[in-house]
């Protein structure tokens, strides 16, 4: 069965940052199994959207819909902290930080959430983690700290740390943005193979290149707004805005 | 001048060593319940609702602000008018307790500010509530990062546990005291109390260097 309903619906989202208006009414949708990529220029509003989805930013307007369910629900205290740690169980996120924790090692990064939060048995939920590290190409680094690992390595973690909480979605705030030149590659790799898995997944990046590689849809954001939005293929190769050309160019010249 | 003679020390041994036990019972039970309480105090400093907060930190303001040894005299003495008599040995462990819980609530909790907020970020888009976020990300690392000021902390509280001997506890200076009026050797047996500090303080620092090397083996 081929459901049809969009994985991720954004609806009117508005933000004010005090007097700042940084999402100015962006409507959105994300397919199921669909790889939508987010560029603009910082500042843009591309990272405030997608923080926005998992409710880390709460909309001042507008709605976000996960599956057929509304995030940003009206709700009392308790319940709305109930709802959004549901879905925030559904939702994967990546940082550019990594964010692993410090205090924990890797397969206790990865399980802590799964045993904690699901109540998985330890034997079941270090399975798992292996399971995942393997997906990342780290299953020898299961007992090390992540002190101990390389940038690309804490990221790919960070990737195996969110897909063991199999989220319907996975979103990336600038993934590889820290990262020292010759890790990214690694990164990125991970990221085409959830691709390629039909993981539904949300881009915020900076790599322009990676963007039309890995993308099914690119949408170019400027001062709070969608300016443009197509395939790969037309937004990088045909920009119909002014605002996309001047942007890429100065992109591609810097 | 009288001389020296330290081989009388030996014959008050079993006084001396009853006080050196008190003072290690007191200062490691007031370190265990002062680092709880401590922990305590920082979470509801930082995420009480109002109405416990500020009541939370006045009480921490009033401990800062007065004498240990004042702390001591009003709960010991001074709650017995108001209906409370608690034991000397156990109004000395609350009053080392709560004063060093107090210091240690304020490190806690600059420990729980200085992390990155990214760490609640990242727990918060896993699923977890704000409380298990604290319970299990925050605070486990603000431990392990104010292990050196803590360890501080329990060094001064073993050493200001000698003023509980002012409400009567047998502790290792009241012990000393008590053996100096009898014997008009107060050199002698303050010095026998001063050593024995001291390596007291030896041990407890070589207890916290290993905690200390255990969390950075870790990092």
């Amino acid at each position: 069965m081929n459901d049809i309903r969009p994985m991720i619906e954004v609806r009117g989202a508005q933000k004010f940052f005090g007097p700042l208006e940084v999402l100015k009414g962006i409507d959105f949708s994300v397919a199921r199994g669909q790889i939508v990529a987010v560029i603009g220029p910082s500042g843009s509003g591309k990272s405030t959207l997608l923080r926005s989805l998992n409710h880390l930013e709460t909309l001042d307007g507008g709605e976000v819909w996960l599956d057929g369910v509304k995030v940003n629900q009206t709700l009392g205290r308790r319940a709305f902290e109930r709802h959004i740690n549901g879905v925030r169980q559904q939702m994967g996120m990546v940082f550019q930080h990594f964010n692993l924790f410090p205090h924990l090692s890797v397969s206790e990064n990865i399980t802590i959430a799964p045993i904690r939060l699901k109540g998985m048995a330890r034997a079941e939920a270090r399975a798992l983690a292996l399971k995942m590290l393997d997906k990342v190409g780290l299953a020898d680094k299961i007992d090390a700290v992540p002190a101990r690992l390389s940038g690309g390595q804490k990221q790919r973690v960070a990737i195996a740390r969110a897909l063991a909480m199999q989220p319907k979605v996975m979103l990336f705030d600038e993934a590889t943005s820290a990262l020292d030149p010759e890790l990214v590659d690694e990164v990125n790799l991970v990221m085409k193979q959830l691709a390629g898995e039909h993981m539904t997944m949300v881009i915020v990046t900076h790599e322009m290149r990676f963007a039309a590689e890995v993308a099914d849809r690119v949408i170019f954001m400027a001062d709070g707004a969608v300016v443009e939005e197509g395939s790969p293929a037309e937004l990088f190769r045909n920009p119909k805005q002014e605002r996309t050309r001047s942007f890429l160019k100065k992109f591609l010249n810097g | 001048m009288q001389g020296l003679d330290f081989s009388i020390v030996p014959e008050y041994w079993p006084l001396i060593g009853k006080g050196l036990w008190w003072t290690v019972v007191i200062s490691a039970t007031s370190a265990v319940l002062s680092v709880v309480a401590g922990i305590g105090f920082a979470l509801l400093v930082l995420y009480a609702p109002p109405v416990l907060r500020y009541p939370v930190r006045a009480f921490m303001w009033l401990f800062m602000g007065t004498p240990l040894l004042l702390q001591l005299f009003l709960i010991y003495f001074g709650l017995v008018q108001v209906g409370i008599d608690i034991p000397a040995l156990w109004s000395g462990i609350i009053g080392l307790s709560l004063h060093f819980a107090v210091y240690n609530a304020d490190i806690f909790r600059a420990g729980i500010a200085s992390l990155d907020k990214g760490q609640t970020e990242a727990a918060r888009s896993l699923g977890f509530g704000a409380w298990r976020t604290r319970v299990y990300i925050l605070v486990p690392q603000a431990l392990r990062n104010t292990v050196p000021a803590i360890g501080n902390m329990m060094i001064a509280l073993l050493k200001e546990s000698s003023i509980v001997s002012m409400i009567g506890i047998a502790e290792l200076v009241h012990s000393a005291q008590l053996v100096i009026s009898e014997t008009y050797r107060p050199f002698e047996f303050y010095l026998t109390a001063a050593a024995l500090y001291y390596v007291l303080n030896l041990v407890l620092e070589a207890i916290l260097r290993g905690i200390e090397r255990k969390v950075e083996l870790s990092r």
